[in-house]
């Protein structure tokens, strides 16, 4: 008898234990980039509100992908690019849409809430608000390969072997712009986008003896740049800034054609359990300090007003010298993509692969 | 007594089944729905066998099957050729505490997993690793020598890979193989080659087979070793799998891919066995 109580006793206080922590705090499962949410953050975020966030770090195929497995379960906040919201929404329903009552608009800077808002519309419900935001463009020693300004430089007999990009739409949509066309005024019709395509696909098989080798993650890049292996290579700005740290030589170039802008947003996965939570790491995240932090950790601006303010020197620095006025007016905003688009780049980037 | 065995049986078979069954069997048919439907409009789906039609009217995709076959044939073959005669040694010439002791030097290599053994490989291949300084500071080349990104890095990194499935078989084969059996074959006038083909080798034969189809099997469904050391050229069928699901949305035409590359596997070690006068069944028994 005895014995029994021992061993139901602390089973029980368990049991109440876990029925307490159920009530007021959730668990939130965040779907994110590397970066965005930094130990210190979560940790201020848990301490602050009781909740607890558990962090799995992806990018915008796999967050797509790993949602619609699901049918959007298994997380409860996600954060994909601001394109890519409108299209996987029409197509497979993996979102719900995002309560604006519940967000503290002040703390967006107001042009970008409202351009995210209105790019993330599906049957007039808003499915997204931004957080991060940054560009891709070339990232170039500049000791070696000065001479490239533009995508289309990058197979230039000068850096021959020396190059490596993604073999991703950002590169198919970077070359189409460089070539002199605008793929994105083509979203809209199938036919135009097709022949811009084939004729980037050419562009992209006869460059490629000069490329080294697709690089398909942000660390096997930084090793091949940080080897000298690789002399200029298209990537995101703050791959270039972070290698500037290290090597001066080495840094991000907007590259004539204009840099491509993205911004990575919130949006509420279709089957997610602790909205709460959701709503409040957004409000905690775009506090200006909160978001300086984020900053410092990813290393791009944030959607927050008034966090630049926090943001370091070196960083600013890296980013007006990358970014003459001109070149921020010139970045390409990416419009949301059609459902149905990756399925001509995939043909395209599958042949480009197989070409020899 | 009868039921007492018949509940045994019953009980031991469950696992096997909810394996097969929950595992392999219900998401393979789940896999085949997926496959026959074809996309016409935004969230709008047919059943049709258009993604089979892509599969074969595309000749890119069945040539980078063919590509992925053969490949994955020679790494069969390479690893054979030298797992033979490492087998050969540990089982039949090593004594005692060397025997183990080489077995477990086989061995200790898998006790690091898969992407940090390809990592090594990187290190040791790359134009600013370990072999190409190597041949500088040798006087053998005057700058930097790339051998990572082409077709042998990938073949170098498949056997390196599946030794392992290869030597473990032959050993338990050829450590059945009798030594009297072999001292005869000497005895009756016999040399090293003709004992060898006369008598090991059809000895060793189920332990041949089953490794070359391990071996087979993993090298075609292998998909980081050949995407990390071939680079832009690697061109592996489980890679257009992967992008089809992952990076196109494309699941339908990618649960075809995932079929043809069942079927077409399974015709090939089946065709490999009839060739070779094997059967499943002595490889099994």
């Amino acid at each position: 008898m005895t014995c029994k109580h021992l061993i139901a006793a602390p089973i029980l206080g368990l049991a109440l234990a876990g029925l307490a922590q159920g009530a007021g705090a959730d668990t939130l499962r965040l779907l994110t980039w590397g970066g965005y949410a930094p130990d210190n953050v979560v940790e201020m975020f848990e301490k602050e509100t009781g909740h607890t966030v558990e962090v799995t770090k992806s990018n915008n195929e796999e967050m797509i992908a790993k949602l619609r497995a699901t049918g959007g379960g298994g997380f409860d906040l996600a954060q994909p690019s601001q394109d890519r919201i409108a299209g996987p929404q029409a197509e497979f329903g993996i979102y719900k849409p995002i309560n604006l009552a519940m967000i503290d608009e002040a703390q967006f800077i107001p042009s970008m809430l409202a351009a995210t808002i209105a790019n993330t519309t599906v049957d007039g419900a808003a499915y997204g608000v931004p957080h991060i935001w940054g560009t891709s463009g070339l990232v170039l020693d500049t000791s070696k390969a000065g001479m490239v300004k533009d995508y289309t430089d990058l197979c230039d007999d000068a850096v021959a072997g020396k190059v490596s990009y993604r073999l991703k739409r950002p590169t198919l949509i970077g070359f189409a712009f460089a070539m002199g066309m605008d793929p994105f005024a083509a979203y809209g019709d199938e036919a135009a986008y097709k022949g811009i395509m084939e004729k980037v696909e050419a562009k992209l098989v006869e460059c490629k003896p000069n490329v080294k080798t697709y690089w398909s993650g942000g660390d096997e890049l930084m090793n091949l740049l940080r080897s000298g292996e690789v002399v200029a290579a298209m990537a995101w700005d703050t791959g270039g800034w972070k290698l500037n740290a290290d090597n001066p030589n080495i840094t991000f170039v907007a590259p004539t054609s204009g840099a491509l802008g993205w911004i990575d947003t919130f949006a509420l996965p279709a089957k997610g359990q602790a909205d709460e939570a959701a709503y409040a790491w957004i409000n905690f995240v775009m506090r200006p300090e909160v978001a300086a932090m984020i900053t410092e950790a990813a290393g791009n601006f944030t959607a927050s007003k008034g966090a630049d303010q926090f943001a370091s020197d070196a960083l600013k620095a890296q980013f007006t010298a990358s970014f003459p006025p001109e070149a921020v007016d010139n970045i390409k905003w990416y419009p949301p993509v059609p459902a149905g688009l990756e399925a001509i780049e995939g043909g395209v980037l599958d042949r480009v692969k197989a070409a020899n | 007594m009868q039921g007492g065995t018949r509940l045994g049986f019953v009980l031991l078979l469950t696992p096997l089944l909810l394996w097969l069954g929950l595992l392999i069997v219900i998401p393979h048919i789940d896999m085949f729905l997926v496959s026959i439907k074809e996309r016409v409009g935004v969230g709008e789906y047919d059943t049709s066998l258009a993604n089979y039609g892509t599969f074969f009217a595309e000749t890119l995709y069945l040539w980078t099957f063919l590509r992925t076959a053969v490949m994955s044939i020679l790494a069969t073959a390479i690893t054979l050729l030298i797992a033979f005669p490492v087998s050969y040694y540990i089982a039949k010439i090593a004594k005692g505490r060397l025997q183990s002791a080489l077995f477990l030097l086989c061995l200790v290599p898998f006790w690091v997993s898969e992407l940090v053994r390809t990592f090594g490989w990187m290190i040791l291949l790359r134009e600013t690793g370990v072999f190409s300084s190597l041949l500088q500071w040798a006087g053998l080349a005057d700058q930097p020598v790339e051998m990572l990104y082409n077709d042998a890095a990938i073949m170098v990194g498949l056997v390196y890979t599946s030794m392992l499935f290869m030597v473990v078989p032959l050993v338990t084969t050829l450590e059945s193989l009798d030594n009297a059996v072999i001292e005869a074959g000497y005895d009756l006038g016999g040399n090293g080659f003709s004992v060898l083909r006369e008598i090991v080798i059809p000895h060793a034969m189920p332990g041949i087979v089953s490794g070359c189809i391990v071996v087979f099997m993993l090298s075609l469904g292998n998909y980081l070793t050949p995407t990390m050391l071939g680079g832009k050229d690697s061109l592996w069928f489980t890679e257009l799998i992967y992008a089809q699901f992952i990076v196109r949305f494309n699941w339908e035409l990618g649960a075809a891919f995932g079929f043809m590359l069942l079927i077409l596997s399974s015709v090939i070690v089946w065709a490999t066995l009839r060739l070779t006068g094997q059967t499943l069944r002595d490889t099994l028994g």
